[in-house]
């Protein structure tokens, strides 16, 4: 069951930009568009696993810091003709709030 | 959407690659601007016509060069109406009319008739078994007659003729080639060539009559043999003419357009009515016409543009290069090579090795090349004859390539025809040759982008991109060019490097969006290419007054460190000219120790370097380095790097200045400046150049009189000797230069285009004229460069450890656990 956490403000992600939620099971990166949409995906290329937060990220997409592969930020999917996909996170933005979508895990604040 | 009835409507005459090609640009750029109808007189969708000598010799399928199926055109809205012909163009009502009597009316209307195969007009040139070599038809009939008869003789010893000779040896016929001249290829090839080419093919089993004038196809119900001029008879029971093509212009010609030899557009691909474009080989654009893909191709574009009514591009003619495609022979030629009394030549000829080259310069610049035998070279020549550089200084080398340029990188494979499918071609990637000529060919890729991003080949550090580009001319054949003539930045415009820069100092440009909006992007945001290049521009043009798009850096530049394969980062602290203390050395050695990083190493350029550092970890590692006196080494920066020192006159017995002293001086006065590419120094206190200043970006060897300056060397990628700028008396006046040097490579350079390719690009003379020759002129880069060294001068680490800049990208938003 999907589990709403909120994990900051859209404030707290630069545009074009991207902060990472740690999670026991690995990090998850949290891209803002442009026009302030967010999305979130787990933060390991498929390619060779770089961090995918660490990439620029232009329309709804992020180039990998490492090697250049460009994932799409909703599906996850690696821009054609690159194969491959990384795990995609439910997210929605309610008054300047981020929440992230996750299956059944609590939260911590971090500071 | 508009719906069908409402919009315009594109009628295409001609289903082949040039106006098939027209429709997929125009749909990428205007997806739902028109209503299309395609008209083609085959019974197929579009295939790749250039593809047909490998289908002739067996070596693929009519399905491997089809490329577009009629899915393609569904899936499009297209209406294909295939073998259907067009009688006339009526333009009064603006109506196509077809072989039937249905018309069907336009508002805009391509011609893209393509060519027919000349026949000559000999007595039998009607009989069963004389046909040309320009369609599907014609392979079908060269591989059934193949099966049943013997004797094939090919009319005309040109690219195409070659290869249909080659393709029914392949297919087990005698074959004898007649050509009118005494060289083959005469067109691309010169004497020499054509005979080393005739020499091989006749090696392989084929036959020469040259030079010879056919006079007659003999036979009664089917070609049985041919006469020449001499008397000469000899039997055959295939004939194919392949003397040439001629543009298609009849059903334009009809219609009243303006015809010469093909019809005749302007630099929109218009003809002399303006609702009417033309693309292709029916065309006739500044008195030329073109047979091969790669014009076409450029012309599809330029015309798609003005469909889509983004008429900002023009043609201008393309330059072309050929490559043969018969398995096993390397031959390669590009521009003009014909004799003329301001043409200069360099020729290398060596026999046993079989390979020929011969270069034509005018005025200091390649106008031509033939390669024969060893073509690796061949795309670096033609990229040089598009650019039209000034290849005077390397002008005694040049006739060996790349290469012996120390541009090379493809250690001494040079021959793509005779490698083995499992040769490695990109040693970044590991791809294979196989694996490459396959996705070219399963993929139906044109482009050495195409290849890149299909199969990552020459996608990391490019040095293998020679090869590539000759994988794909092989693969491809007869009429593959390289890049186009002008690069676009990336996909997200059609626009060079030049143009943004020129537009953003000439219209004042002072942020990313502007430049974006005002230069028409294709895409919102730009991309990981375009938008980092962009911010440097900006950058270098106003300093002190732009501000840093953080989003725009690549992730090295925005946290000042680089990142690693796992995701953790180095640390480099400068090190002025490569000198420390022991302080330094101690408090690097703390850091290390309380930080747990793993690797601490030793770099090339005289400095430590900290490998392992975790995100999280890194304003808390600068904090402690600040402590000690020690700022970011700028190792991550497309920016000043290092300063590499020799001890010089104050300890070495050969010592003849102190290098170490001015290497610190020119560090402290550089450091921390943005340029287009990484810029490496070094400083030598003698001609023996312990400091090893001749292979760097700039380099200085202090000799007893004074200082010689060098520049534009390089030991990557690419290895390559710094070239002689001047030498100067004093410490003050190399310290002048050098930040001269360095500003007009800041104005000018490409983003990541290095020092050496920029001085390539632009030629050493005019920068010499620039920097040492015009005083003036060099006073005013060098405060240029002071002025912007003001703003730049600031440590990045220190901003981040003490004043919290950027904090957001060192600490996580949230952290969660597991319930």
């Amino acid at each position: 069951m999907t589990k709403w956490i909120e994990i900051g403000t859209l404030n707290d992600i630069p545009v074009l930009g991207s902060r990472v939620v740690r999670t026991a099971s690995g990090n998850i990166a949290v891209f803002r568009t442009s026009d302030d949409e967010v999305f979130a995906l787990d933060d390991r290329c498929p390619h060779k696993g770089g961090p995918l937060s660490q990439g620029i990220v232009h329309n709804k997409r992020v180039t990998c810091p490492l090697h250049n592969f460009v994932i799409e930020l909703k599906s996850g999917m690696a821009v054609a003709p690159d194969e491959g996909c990384t795990r995609a996170h439910p997210t929605k933005v309610e008054n300047g709030i981020v929440w992230l979508g996750v299956q059944a895990v609590a939260t911590v604040p971090a500071e | 959407m508009l719906d069908k009835v409402n919009k315009p409507k594109l009628v295409v005459i001609g289903n082949g690659m040039a106006g098939i090609r027209t429709v997929e640009v125009l749909l990428d750029r205007a997806p739902d601007l028109y209503d299309i109808t395609v008209f083609g007189s085959e019974p197929y969708g579009n295939y790749n016509r250039i593809l047909l000598s490998p289908v002739l010799a067996g070596e693929k399928t009519v399905d491997d060069i089809m490329l577009n199926t009629e899915q393609w055109y569904e899936d499009n809205g297209i209406t294909l109406r295939k073998g259907e012909m067009i009688e006339m163009i009526d333009r009064r009502t603006c109506e196509v009319v077809t072989a039937e009597g249905a018309r069907v009316p336009y508002d805009r209307l391509l011609i893209a008739t393509g060519s027919n195969p000349i026949m000559l007009p000999l007595p039998g040139k009607d009989l069963p078994g004389v046909i040309g070599f320009r369609d599907i038809q014609d392979v079908e009939h060269m591989v059934k007659a193949s099966t049943s008869y013997k004797n094939a003789v090919v009319i005309g010893g040109g690219l195409l003729g070659l290869e249909a000779a080659n393709g029914l040896m392949k297919r087990g016929m005698n074959v004898t080639v007649v050509h009118l001249l005494d060289t083959l290829m005469e067109r691309q090839l010169d004497q020499v060539a054509g005979g080393l080419l005739r020499k091989s093919l006749e090696e392989r089993g084929m036959v020469f009559k040259m030079p010879a004038q056919t006079e007659a196809i003999l036979g009664t119900d089917r070609v049985t043999g041919v006469r020449f001029a001499d008397g000469e008879e000899i039997p055959a029971d295939l004939v194919v003419m392949a003397v040439g093509i001629r543009p298609n212009v009849e059903l334009a010609r009809k219609a009243g357009l303006y015809c010469e030899r093909g019809i005749v557009v302007s630099d929109t691909m218009q003809t002399y009515d303006g609702r009417i474009y033309a693309v292709g080989e029916c065309v006739q654009h500044r008195r030329q016409t073109y047979g091969l893909v790669a014009p076409l191709f450029d012309q599809a574009k330029v015309c798609a543009n003005h469909l889509a009514m983004k008429g900002f591009a023009t043609y201008d003619g393309s330059v072309v290069s050929t490559k043969l495609k018969v398995t096993g022979i390397d031959l390669f030629s590009a521009g003009d090579f014909a004799p003329g009394a301001d043409k200069e030549e360099i020729v290398m000829q060596d026999a046993s090795r079989g390979v020929y080259k011969r270069i034509i310069l005018r005025d200091k610049r390649i106008v031509g090349a033939v390669l024969y035998g060893d073509t690796v070279d061949g795309p670096w020549y033609f990229q040089h004859l598009r650019d039209g550089t000034d290849v005077s200084h390397m002008r005694e080398r040049l006739v060996f390539g790349a290469a012996n340029l120390g541009d090379g990188g493809h250690s001494g494979k040079n021959s793509v025809a005779a490698m083995s499918d499992d040769t490695e071609i990109c040693g970044c990637n590991g791809v294979c040759k196989g694996t490459i000529v396959k996705a070219i060919s399963e993929k139906k890729l044109f482009t050495i982008d195409d290849v890149r991003a299909h199969t990552k080949a020459s996608s990391s550090c490019g040095s293998c991109t020679g090869l590539v580009e000759q994988v794909l001319a092989f693969t491809l054949g007869g009429d593959y060019s390289a890049a186009p003539k002008v690069k676009p930045i990336c996909a997200c415009t059609d626009h060079s490097h030049d143009d943004a820069r020129r537009v953003i100092v000439e219209n004042g440009l002072k942020t990313i969006p502007d430049v974006m909006k005002f230069m028409d992007w294709k895409t919102a945001n730009g991309c990981h290419s375009c938008r980092p290049a962009l911010n440097y521009y900006l950058l270098a043009t106003w300093p002190g007054e732009y501000r840093d798009d953080q989003q725009s850096r690549y992730i090295n530049e925005r946290v000042h460190a680089n990142i690693q394969k796992d995701g953790t980062y180095s640390v480099v602290p400068r090190m002025w000219g490569g000198v420390t203390t022991p302080d330094e050395l101690r408090a690097i050695a703390d850091v290390a120790d309380k930080f747990n990083i793993p690797t601490v190493k030793v770099t090339g350029g005289q400095r430590i370097d900290l490998l392992g550092v975790k995100k999280e970890d890194l304003p808390a590692v600068w904090a402690d380095l600040n402590k000690a006196g020690m700022v970011s080494g700028h190792a991550y920066a497309k920016g000043l790097r290092t300063v590499k020192t020799c001890v010089g006159s104050e300890w070495c017995r050969f010592g003849t200045q102190d290098s170490t002293g001015l290497g610190i001086k020119l560090e402290k006065f550089m450091w921390g400046s943005w340029t287009p590419a990484k810029v490496k120094l070094a400083v030598s206190g003698c001609p023996r150049n312990c400091a090893e200043a001749t292979c760097k970006d700039v380099g200085v060897v202090c000799v007893d009189s004074g200082y010689e300056i060098h520049f534009a060397g390089a030991a990557g990628l690419h290895i390559k000797g710094t070239e002689f700028l001047t030498k100067v008396a004093t410490e003050e006046e190399t310290l002048e230069i050098i930040a001269a040097l360095t500003q007009l490579y800041r104005e000018q350079g490409w983003y990541l285009e290095r020092m050496y390719k920029w001085c390539d690009r632009v030629g050493l003379d005019a920068i010499r004229k620039q920097v040492v020759d015009d005083v003036a002129n060099r006073k005013a880069l060098f405060s240029r460069f002071a002025h912007s060294q003001q703003f730049s001068q600031s440590d990045p680490w220190a901003a981040r450890a003490e004043r919290g800049v950027d904090r957001n990208e060192f600490t996580p938003l949230a952290e969660l656990e597991l319930a």
